[in-house]
């Protein structure tokens, strides 16, 4: 059974109809890569799986939970997958370790001494236990979003989407990120990232999809994506003749 | 000039501006306490509340911004017991200030809401927070942040603002200025020794806005 189903999913900005019908399963611990030009849907998609965006028709059911836009099927649905940003945003006015805790503690109703328990080792598991106290300005970028991963990581949810986490970071810290998104794949968790690392895509995702113009265009094992591009719009994004 | 400056009244008339500035620092207190908490809600409604609150919240802050704070007060003390709304003038004075602040604080702290990055809204939804949530818990000490010069001129305003007060008979430091002068005859010197006593207390409250500030907001540790 697929832990997220997308089934023929419409989203439209006033005239503009950016998604146009979109249907992928991803079954649980699967490590799924969006890749596609800009304004091809990808971050829209994502978006819709969270509910931040509304759709216009289709459905999106993760683990049972039905995407519905009222505050209950809302809630319901975040807490099953969590969500990390190009721009990180962390709280700035809490430390790390508040980040981490805060979700916990509002939304979980979980004592604070349970919640920073959790930020502790949700810290070290990206490996900044020594950053609890400090604030996201006296972060580097790739420390800051390890923080934004183990805030997420903190509401256990069973995915975790990524838009495209390392996009405004300076090229030496990429890796750093990736290595805790790699290690999370290792462990089993869910995960759904638009990338433009096609190298990550390739070694660490278990599906490739490329979307092009609002539509799925292609999809398939990494190896057949990259190695064996089958339409011209793949072949010329991903730079093959 | 044979004018002989006579500070002698000042020993005798203590008790009377003591009151005087205890009053006033009263009715800061608790006008920039009440007034900030009733700017926060009407932003949060106007910034990102229900849509049918809105207009009631503007209609009260351009009321507020576009009428004379003497008026206001006249109006609380003078025209709202036709109505059956009696209170003391203290409880008047108190009343205006909140309303006054909480008008112009509205405007101010919604500047430092509506400034809030897109994506510390979609932080907080996406961590399952309800709107109301992620306003109360991610966004609004940023806000704050943003604002708190503005915020403390405006409530350092209103303590000035606060000597109308006396108009209605509150006794406040001004009050009690006019009190002391209507008896010795020395307007100078009583005068000037007011204006030295706000002077002092609305650098005192500047400092205790900017410690307030030091505490609440984050800092790093370096640096």
């Amino acid at each position: 059974m697929s832990l997220i189903a997308i089934t023929e999913v419409k989203k439209r900005f006033g005239d503009n109809e950016v998604l146009k019908g979109i249907s992928i399963d991803v079954a649980p611990g699967e490590v799924v890569a969006i890749i596609g030009k800009s304004g091809s849907g990808k971050s829209t998609l994502l978006r819709c799986i969270n509910g931040l965006e509304t759709i216009d028709e289709g459905s999106i059911v993760v683990a049972g939970a039905q995407f519905l836009p009222d505050e209950v099927h809302l809630k319901a649905l975040r807490l099953k997958v969590g969500m990390i940003f190009q721009q990180f945003n962390l709280f700035p006015h809490l430390t790390a370790g508040g980040n981490v805790m805060l979700s916990q503690m509002v939304v979980k109703k979980t004592p604070k001494r349970d919640a920073e328990a959790v930020a502790r080792k949700m810290l070290d598991r990206v490996g900044l236990a020594h950053k609890f106290d400090a604030l996201p300005d006296e972060l580097s970028g790739g420390q800051q979003q390890r923080v934004a991963i183990a805030r997420a990581l903190a509401m256990q949810p069973i995915a975790l989407l990524c838009d495209e986490i390392t996009s405004a970071l300076d090229p030496e810290l990429v890796a750093e990120v990736l290595a805790v998104v790699k290690e999370l794949a290792a462990e089993g968790m869910t995960l759904v990232m638009v990338t433009h690392e096609m190298r990550f895509a390739r070694d660490v995702c278990s599906r490739v999809v490329f979307m092009h113009q609002g539509r799925v265009h292609e999809i398939g094992a990494p190896e057949d994506v990259f190695a064996n591009p089958r339409t011209p719009e793949l072949r010329q994004f991903l730079g093959v003749q | 000039m044979t004018y002989h400056f006579d500070f002698g009244w000042l020993i005798e008339s203590l008790p009377v501006l003591l009151k005087g500035i205890r009053i006033t620092v009263q009715l800061i207190l608790i006008g920039a306490v009440f007034g900030v908490a009733l700017g926060i809600a009407c932003a949060w409604v106007r910034a990102l509340g229900p849509k049918w609150l809105k207009p009631v919240v503007a209609t009260y802050v351009e009321l507020i911004r576009n009428t004379p704070f003497l008026i206001q007060l006249f109006f609380i003390f003078f025209g709202l017991p036709s109505l059956g709304i009696r209170m003391s003038e203290l409880s008047a004075a108190n009343l205006a200030m909140i309303v006054n602040l909480g008008a112009y604080s509205c405007e101010i702290i919604r500047a430092g809401i509506q400034a809030t990055p897109r994506g510390q809204f979609e932080a907080g939804a996406s961590l399952a927070m309800t709107p109301f949530q992620t306003f109360w818990h991610v966004v609004l000490v940023p806000a704050l942040q943003r604002i708190w010069p503005a915020l403390s001129s405006q409530i350092v305003i209103v303590m000035l603002g606060s000597a109308v007060v006396s108009q209605i008979a509150a006794e406040d430091l001004t009050f009690a200025a006019n009190f002391i002068q209507s008896r010795n005859f020395r307007a100078f010197e009583t005068y000037i020794v007011s204006t030295l006593i706000y002077l002092a207390l609305a650098i005192l409250l500047r400092q205790l806005l900017a410690g307030l500030g030091w505490m609440l907001f984050p800092r790093k540790a370096s640096r």
